[in-house]
């Protein structure tokens, strides 16, 4: 690193952090879904990726409608993310209906059976958007950066994705710890057959957060519209690091997730700056399956294994 | 004669069904089809030895590994490490910089064969790595996991993540591995053009006959007793956990020999074929594997070979005339197969062919059940074969 002064690489190392926090954002987005599903119900759901692609063509959509009324164009996001949670929560809520919840008791079939449906949600994606990658018109207001001083960019659409992922985080803890409905999800998780006895209706409780997880996903996907296009694939390129960052936190575990995913995105995007891209990947993901493989049940558990 | 008729051909039904399959892949495929054709068919029961490696770890022993890639890949690679040494001699690469070394490591200005690549000229070495080194690897991420009581989706999802690291290495460390392209363009095994007909011919029987030995191999651990335990710490792993045995051992074994069963349909992959690429290494083949052995049934090899043999006749005819269908339809079918017949084309042929056969024939009954594995409901265990124990 001979080549840089001191400021400068302080510089360097804040905005490889940054993009850092831009990762983990997409991460925390998707794994919040992911580890309520996951940690709720034991289900693995491999389409995940694709609601985060509903949600980020939704919000495509809804951008290309806004370009038709000038008067909306800069607040027409805020109504795209309630778009994108719906549009996810609404399809996700048939998917539970149709498929998932006929196969509970058989968990290594459902990740097949989700699979599939990623699939055709893949296809689907492609016959109604094409194969190319397509990307909302953003506001005024996201684009450009903040620059506090020479030489520090800080991307704008960067900070309001993370500030995005801070307020949904808190209206996910809020739902989770401080409700009614959030009490009885969490009765559920640790005791179904208990949880049925006192009249909680489980099924509903099931359909209800599955739901819920595809239309945090679907967030996560109008979230990702301001800092990358949106392909067909785009989702499922996230699902399996998605999923280590859910069982390296711990499933069930919201603040293990957070841990989980701002360790393996710092990792990443500052080993990124001295190694290849690719590189940074293999030995974050390499340690991150060395930790589990000594510690199986995660950073965070909060329940033994069964 | 009895017990080795029952133990490795699974009773009168078993043989029976073995002489089918072996008289469709000796016989008829080779009558029916020309060479290119054949050789397609070749390469699809490479995939076959992958379905049969999942039939035992995951119909009987009750392990989705969602990884099956990493080991098809690993022989895969090693096979062709061997063949691109052997095309690389310094005579046909004399116009690189550094001559004797294959071309995709001169692109990446590597001047010294890596010291990993060396035991790769020997064909001895070769064949043992084939199968060792798959089998160790496995060995290391089995005890690793079921050592520490890993199972079921988190397995499933480990093995995934192992997928998706071996790819992202084998494509970023081109100079060694020959990057997103692969290994391509290998030619002769110890100086025998594989590339000829007459070659193809005699590796699709190699092939098929390798086929036929694991399937034989994997009935015989079914039928002992063995299978039995699998199948029984698939159904209820505590209790065998409490019966004394040591279950992870078990996990292991079963692993292991799916592993080095799927090795050896990699390595023979990459002599039919002719190259390797990490296109069969990660996430998605690897899943694509495991629909073989469902359309097929987890519980059955002879199923699984079919299909994996229709899956890929499905493939090869979607994708070339309705190349958007293909997608779509390979989704109902991993939807379809979980929810509609778990069991697979051999479920539904012991449910309803077989009862009207048995009915025409009068036999003798041979009762068989069909098994949904279920985590919590009990369920019987198919047993085809009377007792011989």
């Amino acid at each position: 690193m001979g080549g840089y002064s001191g400021s400068e690489l302080v510089d360097i190392f804040t905005m490889q952090a940054f993009a850092g926090f831009s990762l983990f954002s997409v991460f925390v987005l998707m794994a919040l879904g992911l580890a309520i599903i996951f940690g709720q119900m034991g289900v693995i759901n491999m389409a995940h990726g694709e609601f985060l692609t509903i949600g980020a063509y939704s919000t495509v959509l809804m951008s290309k409608v806004a370009e038709h009324f000038p008067a909306i164009t800069n607040v027409y996001f805020f109504f795209a993310v309630i778009v994108a949670f719906l549009v996810a929560f609404i399809v996700g809520y048939l998917c539970e209906l149709l498929i998932i919840r006929h196969l509970y008791k058989r968990p290594l079939d459902t990740l097949l059976a989700t699979w599939g449906l990623s699939l055709i949600m893949q296809q689907a994606f492609r016959s109604g958007f094409g194969a190319r990658e397509v990307s909302a018109t953003l506001p005024d207001w996201l684009m450009g950066s903040w620059t506090p001083r020479e030489g520090l960019d800080i991307p704008i659409n960067g900070l309001f994705v993370l500030g995005l992922t801070v307020v949904l985080s808190g209206l996910v803890f809020i739902f989770l710890y401080r409700s009614r409905w959030g009490l009885k999800v969490r009765a559920t998780t640790q005791n179904r057959v208990m949880a049925g006895a006192i009249g909680i209706d489980t099924a509903k409780v099931d359909r209800i957060t599955f739901a819920l997880g595809c239309g945090i996903a679907g967030v996560a996907g109008a979230a990702f519209t301001t800092i990358a296009s949106t392909g067909p694939t785009s989702g499922s390129l996230y699902i399996v690091d998605t999923f280590l960052v859910v069982v390296f936190g711990g499933a069930g575990s919201l603040l293990g997730t957070f841990a989980s995913a701002f360790s393996i995105a710092q990792a990443q995007s500052i080993l990124g700056f001295f190694l290849s891209g690719s590189m940074a990947k293999v030995i974050t993901l390499v340690v991150v399956v060395g930790i589990l493989m000594m510690r199986p049940e995660g950073l965070f558990s909060i329940r033994v294994r069964k | 004669m009895n017990s080795v008729m029952h133990k490795w051909l699974g009773g009168r039904d078993g043989l029976i069904g073995i002489v089918i399959l072996a008289a469709i892949v000796f016989v008829i495929m080779p009558l029916a089809f020309d060479v290119f054709r054949l050789n397609l068919i070749g390469k699809y029961l490479t995939y076959a030895f992958v379905a049969i490696g999942l039939v035992m770890c995951w119909g009987y022993g009750g392990i989705l590994s969602l990884g099956q890639g990493i080991f098809f890949g690993l022989g895969g690679y090693c096979m062709a490490m061997f063949l691109k040494l052997e095309a690389s001699d310094p005579e046909s690469t004399k116009i690189q910089s550094t001559p004797g070394i294959p071309d995709f490591m001169d692109w990446n200005q590597i001047t010294e064969l890596p010291w990993f690549w060396q035991p790769f000229h020997s064909f001895t070495f070769t064949v043992l790595a084939v199968v060792l080194v798959p089998g160790i690897f496995a060995y290391i991420i089995g005890a690793a996991m079921f050592k520490r009581r890993v199972t079921g989706v988190y397995f499933s999802i480990m093995t995934q993540a192992v997928a998706s690291i071996l790819t992202i290495l084998i494509v970023g460390q081109q100079g060694y591995t020959g990057g997103i392209n692969g290994m391509t363009d290998l030619r002769t095994l110890l100086g025998w053009d594989i590339r000829t007909d007459s070659a193809k011919y005699i590796l699709y029987y190699v092939n098929a006959l390798l086929l036929f030995g694991c399937i034989l191999g994997a009935r015989a651990i079914i039928a002992s007793k063995l299978g039995k335990l699998m199948l029984a710490l698939r159904d209820r792993e505590d209790r065998v956990r409490f019966s004394g045995y040591d279950v992870a051992s078990f996990q292991m074994f079963v692993f292991c020999v799916g592993a080095i069963i799927s090795a050896i349909g990699g390595a023979m992959f990459t002599l039919q074929v002719g190259f390797m690429s990490p296109s069969f290494v990660g996430i998605v083949p690897s899943i694509e594997m495991v629909i073989f052995t469902a359309v097929g049934g987890r519980m059955s090899l002879i199923g699984s070979v079919y299909g994996a043999l229709m899956v890929n006749f499905g493939k090869t005819f979607f994708s070339e005339s309705f190349p958007t269908l293909w997608l779509v339809f390979m989704g109902m079918l991993y939807i379809g197969v979980v929810m509609g017949f778990p069991n697979g084309l051999a479920g539904l042929y012991t449910m309803y062919i077989k009862p009207r056969l048995g009915a025409r024939k009068n036999s003798k009954a041979v009762v068989a059940k069909t098994v949904v594995p279920a985590e919590s409901a009990p369920s019987t265990i198919a047993d085809n074969s009377p007792s011989n124990a």
